[in-house]
């Protein structure tokens, strides 16, 4: 029976059908977060930027199923105001659960699906691939870096060597971060978007920003259980020691009187 | 209780005593809290209690994300991400709940490792050894359930190739399956089970941890030294024990606040670290992961399944033997289970005398291999079963049927043991002079405190 699996394991590789593999093996750029570290945040003009590589481009093709639009405006994510989130939505066509017919989408809606059905959808996206592991299983590069989503997001993204081949009517692109062919073509190039805030469109700054976003959309509490992590971590240290004294106070006389038999 | 002669509860009011004639419950628990518990036990004898920690804290989080969790194929992995972003606190109840699991099997693995090395298993404590197994095979079958309820990618393969091994066995193997998974393949009949049975179990596992706490509590603990506390009078056994009220209480629980420190750290700041990222892609019957690998604590006993291939001479003898009933994977699977049924056998499996490995010289050696042996055989279980992994699997596995079944039957006869010191009280003061001194030599000797 493991045969049977390690058989169709190895036909789903070889048949790549693209973003299904989560092992990495090619090259992962350590792009630098904001929110890396013990106390780094989201860049709110960062995710913003995101959602506007994300709309503009992304959104063509791939859906953010489990995320509801009324979060761009919840704390710790892109704050857009509310008005702006409503007027967002509206661009958007959503199947109503009472009426059945389409309508514009509301805060309250989701993002749609992929609206390709080979284009995987991105709300967990960040999380469901790993940019770094190893070496040999051991965990290490993960542990020091991160588990690298949003790094091998990024890195796919800018990673395209402009090779591409042709089979059974399908062209597949060269990618070095994805490690292979994939039939995604280059999404995003120098000076596509106009950003809202003036900052320079480059491929890589692009990347980066709808990585953030991405990892965002994945983890939108991230700055929440930071926060809990380091709260939590303050009083468990304080009643560690104060256990640990009261623990030594208890057992010296005990101790003592051991020290005198 | 524990045949340790000891004050016992005296109702002393009225309606202590009103109570007492009806319902013994208050003198019960007494009993249990001041239980003489020796009073050289080290920093390993702390899991017991961060493993009941752990059981409460499972059931608690694990109830209130039930109140939120849907157990239908099309809607469990959309209620899990329905849990992380929209349910208050729920993205800290959920990682509290998948690490949790994690800091429970770190918990029992020490917790055991702690009684083979100082030979908690043995003779009179059998039972509770053979009830702790049982409360970790009803941890494994909950925690494999409980991970297939994200409906993940991971859930979904894991599960198949789980259940699929049930399918090896000769003869009823496909009834068995379909009859545990409800179809024919892991789909909604098989999510609904699992989750009712995830909430079943952990109660079962309540139940048998108050029967393995009564259990130690009628043998009394073991300790460092595995020699028996005195039983002849009250005044010898107060000097081997102290109550569990205070003494070990605020020990334990010191402990268990260091250990909470650390879980809380991991919660925090890295929830997805230990666990695989392709579980967040939603269950696709039609695409199978490149590496289908279960949570960290099931690794050795993965190693151990996978490492039978037909080419191994010892599966290849027994297909022969079997009339071909016996093929590779039905190996596998026979060598899973036996690897922790000899490990249940293990208090007649080791024929020495003595209990704690401090005075078995050779016993130590082996228990180290096992040791590095076994954290060998939980990264080869991650790795892919190809190549010089499966060899490294094949030996990891050898040494552990190797460990129980050859090397502790036959240390018993051939290894001459030191001897253990004559009391517990000889032990614990010889530990708080040895102490004593390491610290005078360190630095400035901390302010005496008074007796009473």
């Amino acid at each position: 029976m493991f045969k049977k699996f390690a058989l169709s394991a190895a036909l789903a590789l070889s048949v790549a059908a693209p973003g299904h593999a989560a092992g990495v093996s090619g090259e992962v750029i350590n792009f630098d977060f904001s929110w890396q570290g013990p106390f780094g945040s989201y860049d709110q003009q960062q995710l913003q930027r995101g959602l506007q590589v994300y709309t503009e481009s992304c959104a063509a093709c791939h859906g953010l199923r489990y995320v509801p639009i009324r979060t761009l405006s919840d704390p710790n994510g892109p704050e857009l105001p509310e008005d702006q989130v409503r007027q967002y939505a509206s661009q958007f066509q959503v199947r109503d659960d009472e009426t059945g017919e389409m309508r514009d989408a509301e805060p309250n809606d989701h993002f749609p699906r992929s609206q390709l059905e080979e284009a995987p959808d991105l709300s967990l996206m960040a999380k469901a691939r790993a940019g770094f592991s190893g070496p040999y299983g051991l965990g290490i590069n993960q542990f020091l870096y991160g588990t690298g989503g949003p790094e091998y997001i990024a890195s796919l993204l800018v990673s395209y060597t402009g090779e591409s081949d042709t089979q059974a009517g399908v062209t597949l692109y060269e990618n070095t971060a994805y490690g292979g062919y994939l039939n995604m073509a280059e999404p995003i190039s120098d000076g596509m978007i106009d950003y809202a805030d003036g900052t320079e469109a480059t491929q890589e700054q692009m990347a980066q920003d709808v990585a953030a976003f991405l990892m965002w959309t994945a983890e939108p509490k991230m700055m929440e259980r930071k926060q809990a992590g380091f709260t939590g971590a303050i009083f468990l240290t304080i009643l560690a020691v104060l256990l640990y004294l009261t623990n030594k106070r208890l057992w010296a006389p005990v101790k003592n009187r051991a020290k005198k038999d | 209780m524990s045949g340790i002669p000891h004050d016992h509860y005296e109702p002393s009011s009225r309606g202590e005593k009103w109570l007492y004639r009806r319902l013994p419950i208050v003198g019960l628990l007494y009993d249990t809290l001041m239980i003489p518990t020796p009073k050289n036990l080290n920093w390993m004898w702390i899991w017991g209690v961060v493993l009941v920690f752990c059981l409460v804290l499972q059931i608690v989080t694990g109830i209130v994300l039930a109140m939120h969790y849907t157990p239908h194929v099309d809607m469990a992995f959309a209620s899990v991400e329905h849990i992380m972003r929209n349910v208050n606190g729920g993205h800290m109840m959920r990682y509290i709940h998948q690490n949790g699991a994690m800091l429970f099997f770190a918990a029992v693995y020490l917790h055991m490792f702690r009684s083979m090395y100082y030979g908690s298993y043995k003779t009179p404590r059998e039972v509770t050894w053979i009830i702790g197994i049982l409360i970790y095979l009803l941890m494994m079958a909950t925690a494999f359930m409980g991970y297939v309820l994200p409906w993940g990618q991971m859930s979904f393969w894991g599960a198949t190739v789980i259940t699929g091994l049930f399918g090896a066995i000769p003869g009823i193997g496909e009834g068995l399956q379909m009859w545990i998974l409800g179809g024919p393949a892991v789909d909604n009949a098989a999510l609904n089970r699992f989750f009712s049975l995830h909430y079943l179990l952990p109660f079962i596992i309540l139940g048998l941890v108050i029967v393995h706490i009564w259990a130690f509590h009628t043998t009394g603990n073991n300790n460092p030294t595995g020699v028996e506390v005195r039983r002849t009078s009250k005044q010898e056994a107060e000097k081997d024990t102290l109550p569990f009220w205070p003494y070990f209480v605020i020990k334990d629980l010191f402990a268990l606040v260091v250990v909470i420190l650390v879980f809380w750290l991991i919660v925090g700041f890295m929830p997805n670290y230990l666990g695989h990222p392709e579980n967040y892609m939603e269950a696709d019957p039609l695409v199978t992961p490149a590496h289908i690998v279960p949570e960290w604590y099931f690794l050795p006993f993965y190693a151990i399944l996978r490492a039978f291939t037909s080419d191994v001479p010892i599966v290849i003898f027994a297909n022969w033997i079997s009339f071909g009933l016996i093929n590779a994977t039905f190996f596998g699977v026979l060598a899973m289970f036996g690897s922790i049924f000899v490990w249940a056998l293990m208090p007649w499996l080791d024929t020495s005398s003595v209990r704690s490995a401090r005075y078995r010289p050779w016993f130590r050696v082996f228990f180290w291999i096992f040791i590095v042996n076994f954290v060998v055989l939980t990264w080869v279980g991650a790795m892919p079963a190809e190549g010089i992994y499966t060899t490294i699997a094949l030996l990891g596995t050898t040494y552990w049927f190797a460990y129980f079944l050859v090397i502790l039957p036959l240390l018993g006869i051939f290894e001459t043991p030191q001897t253990p010191p004559e009391t517990i009280e000889e032990d614990f003061a010889a530990h708080v002079k040895a102490s004593d001194k390491s610290e005078d030599g360190k630095g400035p000797k901390p302010e005496p405190v008074p007796a009473e």
